[in-house]
């Protein structure tokens, strides 16, 4: 009786779980269909019909869930116009749509997957001041001290980071879009990484101490400044001084 | 004379008494000087120099000069727990836990921008108008030194709160120091007391940023100052100015006030500025580590043009007897500044020997009637603004969506092309405006009235100029070229044929002008 009742139980909590499994396959394969459809009417004139690749656009076989969800989540892809290098803009789909791009992307290969909610809980496993460091000694040779992006050689320019998200740092670290080299975990252990996402989401809070930022680019707008508005100022004072006396 | 009666009248006398100031302040309380607006760009200068002085003392209570390596437990989260010198840790505190101490470090670096702006503003207004000729070439040699130290004097400043971007700052600075050739290796080890970066090079620079640059800028400033007072204040032309008189106001009470309450209005517009716009965010750059830099790191703008003349050198080097000849750093960093700088300082000798004029000089030149002196400043003033647009080159790649190989292929083109044309183009324009001033005098003002004669022909009126207007536009002396002589009046060779046929090629160049309307063809009708 135990045992028929045992057995019941476990076919029963099998039988269940496969349906259950079977439902998020059927979930996941109508993500596959949805993006696969997106694909071949937003991507595949560049990408390929298979997402093979063509003469302008490399394969995306392989390159997973998270590069898909960091290029066209960003708006970076679909691409404006073929120069230098795409841009940060307004997403041409939505968040569902990115994720079921992303689903049939990572379904032609294995990839990177997109990090989930505890992988980048950089606020418990991440320290600010440790970010700093590693933000200094690997991002801000390109991205500026303050996370304001760069130029590089050729027009390409390492971009600001003030809008980036917790999500797209992490991705942007894995895949090293474009310009920017891959950190892989051996160069960046995940903890660092963490650490880094967090000194940039303190970056992009950071309060103006001491008045207007001047867009935290260093020298160049403050002697801008000092010889319009600071020698300006004066000059126009010294005119109607001199010419009161008059 | 009758013993004074009020108590000021009563103390004055007992000062008098005892000092015999009161002949000395007579004669010069009622010095007079002339008034213009870009007579006071050297005043802001100034002014800046005592605001520098008053926030420096302030910052030196509280900054540790030490490269003396400490854990940062201090308010500023983002660096807490980071190793760094005891100087960036000081400069933090400075900057967070003193009270009103980022205002104070704000005001002293604004106050170094200005500074530096100031002088340049004002050695630009001698220079084309012609202020630094004779008696007045030592005052523009001071003034030149007085440029240079401060370029120095800034760097070290932007240098010692050992952030990241004043540890750049420094290690161009050693490359720049190695690429001497010989003996730069041993100065560098001599300046730095070892290897880069070591740990005496910011306690050093402290002593010179805080003792001895501002004790010759103290010295200098009086000399300059001394100077003037002696040798007078240069005037503008018009009617009644003469090489022999000053034409103003005293300095007592005129210029004691005007003088006194502009200094108020730069400490205003300093503290004004330092109090709404952030300047040099040292806890944004973080501690100087060797291994680390960030993009766009730049100078302070008075260095900006040597950035920009070491980013535009191509990469060439030498190998000979073992050693490296950096070109690319030698060029840019030492001989074309020390080229510019030389030339400047020598200007006055050079423009008197072209111009074969050894006479005294108190009357200003209108730009204009100096079309050659003009137009080289102008060329100069292109030159540094190529290079300071190309010290910004990344900055403005980003901003303007253009690319840094396109600004600096302009530069590098653009800093051997653009300036020759400005000579040309400047050399025009005053030449025109030359032709303008003439055409006023001898056809009076435009009226906007229009004629109509009896034919039925439109004239338009014009008016004539007023007597003191025209005698301002005529009163200036017109340059003679210089002969070129191979021989002199008894037929002997001269020794220094080939001096002499540079320098008439030179004066008649420099020569070249408009006639301007003399006594007969005033009111000529044409």
């Amino acid at each position: 009786m135990v045992f028929a009742l045992f057995m019941i139980g476990t076919t029963f909590s099998v039988a269940n779980a496969t349906t259950r499994q079977s439902a998020t396959t059927l979930a996941r394969s109508a993500a596959v269909d949805e993006g696969r459809q997106i694909f071949l009417k937003g991507c595949s004139s560049c990408h390929g019909l298979n997402a093979e690749g063509g003469a302008i656009a490399p394969s995306l076989i392989g390159v997973g869930a998270a590069d898909v969800d960091f290029q066209v989540g960003t708006g970076r892809m679909p691409m404006a116009d073929m120069t230098v290098q795409a841009m940060r803009k307004k997403p041409a789909y939505t968040p569902d749509q990115v994720a079921a791009l992303a689903a049939y992307v990572a379904s032609l290969s294995p990839g990177p997957a997109i990090p989930s909610a505890d992988v980048i809980n950089y606020e418990r496993d991440g320290n600010t001041a440790q970010g700093g460091e590693l933000f200094r000694t690997n991002c801000a040779m390109c991205h500026n001290f303050a996370g304001q992006g760069g130029a590089l050689s050729q027009g390409k320019f390492a971009p600001s980071l003030m809008q980036a998200t917790p999500t797209q740092i992490y991705e942007a670290l894995v895949l090293g879009p474009q310009s920017m080299p891959v950190f892989s975990d051996k160069i960046l252990t995940p903890t660092e990484k963490l650490s880094i996402i967090k000194w940039i989401k303190a970056a992009q809070a950071e309060p103006a101490h001491g008045g207007a930022s001047l867009g935290r680019v260093g020298p160049v707008t403050e002697g801008l400044l000092i010889w319009t508005l600071g020698l300006g100022l004066l000059i126009g004072i010294a005119v109607w001084l001199a010419t009161k006396a008059r | 004379m009758s013993a004074p009666q009020t108590p000021a009248g009563k103390v004055a006398n007992y000062v008098d008494e005892r000092t015999g100031a009161a002949k000395w302040l007579k004669k010069n309380l009622t010095k007079v000087f002339p008034d213009h607006w870009s007579f006071m760009l050297g005043e802001i200068a100034l002014y800046s120099f005592i605001i520098l002085l008053l926030s420096g003392v302030f910052l030196t209570f509280w900054f540790d000069p030490s490269q003396r390596e400490v854990l940062y437990q201090g308010s500023y989260q983002p660096l807490s727990g980071i190793k760094m010198s005891a100087a960036y840790v000081s400069t933090l505190h400075i900057s967070f836990d003193i009270r009103g101490g980022l205002l104070m470090r704000q005001i002293h670096h604004w106050a170094a921008l200005l500074f530096m702006a100031a002088i340049v503003a004002h050695l630009l207004r001698v220079f084309f108008t012609g202020a630094y000729r004779k008696p007045r070439e030592f005052n523009w040699i001071i003034g030149v030194g007085l440029l240079t130290l401060g370029i120095v004097e800034g760097f070290l400043g932007y240098s010692l709160p050992d952030d990241l971007l004043s540890g750049t700052g420094i290690r161009i600075a050693e490359a720049i120091i190695q690429a001497m050739p010989v003996v730069g290796s041993y100065l560098s080890f001599f300046a730095f007391g070892g290897p880069f970066p070591g740990d005496a090079f910011i306690p050093r620079i402290f002593t010179v940023h805080v003792l001895l640059l501002p004790g010759l800028f103290l010295a200098l400033i009086t000399a300059h100052l001394m100077l003037v007072w002696y040798q007078k204040h240069t005037q503008y032309p018009g009617p009644g100015r003469t090489e022999k008189n000053v034409v103003g106001y005293p300095l007592m009470p005129v210029y004691m006030a005007k003088a006194g309450g502009f200094f108020f209005i730069v400490f205003g517009v300093t503290a004004l500025l330092s109090a709404l716009a952030s300047i040099n965010p040292i806890w944004l750059y973080g501690p100087y580590t060797p291994g680390q830099i960030s993009a766009g790191s730049q100078p302070d703008w008075y260095m900006g043009w040597l950035d920009g003349l070491v980013r535009m050198s191509p990469p060439i080097e030498t190998h000979a007897f073992g050693h490296t000849i950096s070109w690319n750093i030698l060029i840019p960093g030492l001989i074309v500044p020390g080229i510019l700088f030389t030339g400047m300082a020598l200007y006055p000798f050079i423009e008197s020997w072209f111009t074969g004029d050894k006479r005294e000089h108190h009357l200003l030149d209108r730009p204009r009637n100096a079309p050659n002196r003009t137009a080289l400043g102008a060329m100069s003033l292109t030159f540094i603004l190529v290079t300071l647009l190309n010290g910004g080159n990344d900055i403005i790649a980003t901003h303007f969506s253009l690319t840094i190989n396109q600004i600096m292929w302009f530069s590098r083109i653009g800093i051997f092309v653009l300036p020759p044309i400005a000579y040309v183009i400047t050399k025009r324009l005053c030449l025109s405006l030359q032709r303008a001033d003439r055409d006023l005098v001898l056809h009076g003002k435009e009226t906007g009235r229009l004629m109509m004669s009896a034919e039925g022909e439109f004239i338009e009126v014009h008016e004539p100029i007023s007597k003191e207007k025209a005698w301002t536009l005529t009163q200036h002396e017109q340059p003679v070229a210089l002969e070129h002589l191979t021989e002199d009046e008894h037929g002997v060779r001269n020794p220094n044929s080939r001096g002499s046929k540079l320098r008439a090629r030179i004066s008649r160049a420099d020569a070249e002008q408009i006639q301007k309307p003399g006594g007969d063809t005033h009111r000529e009708i044409e």
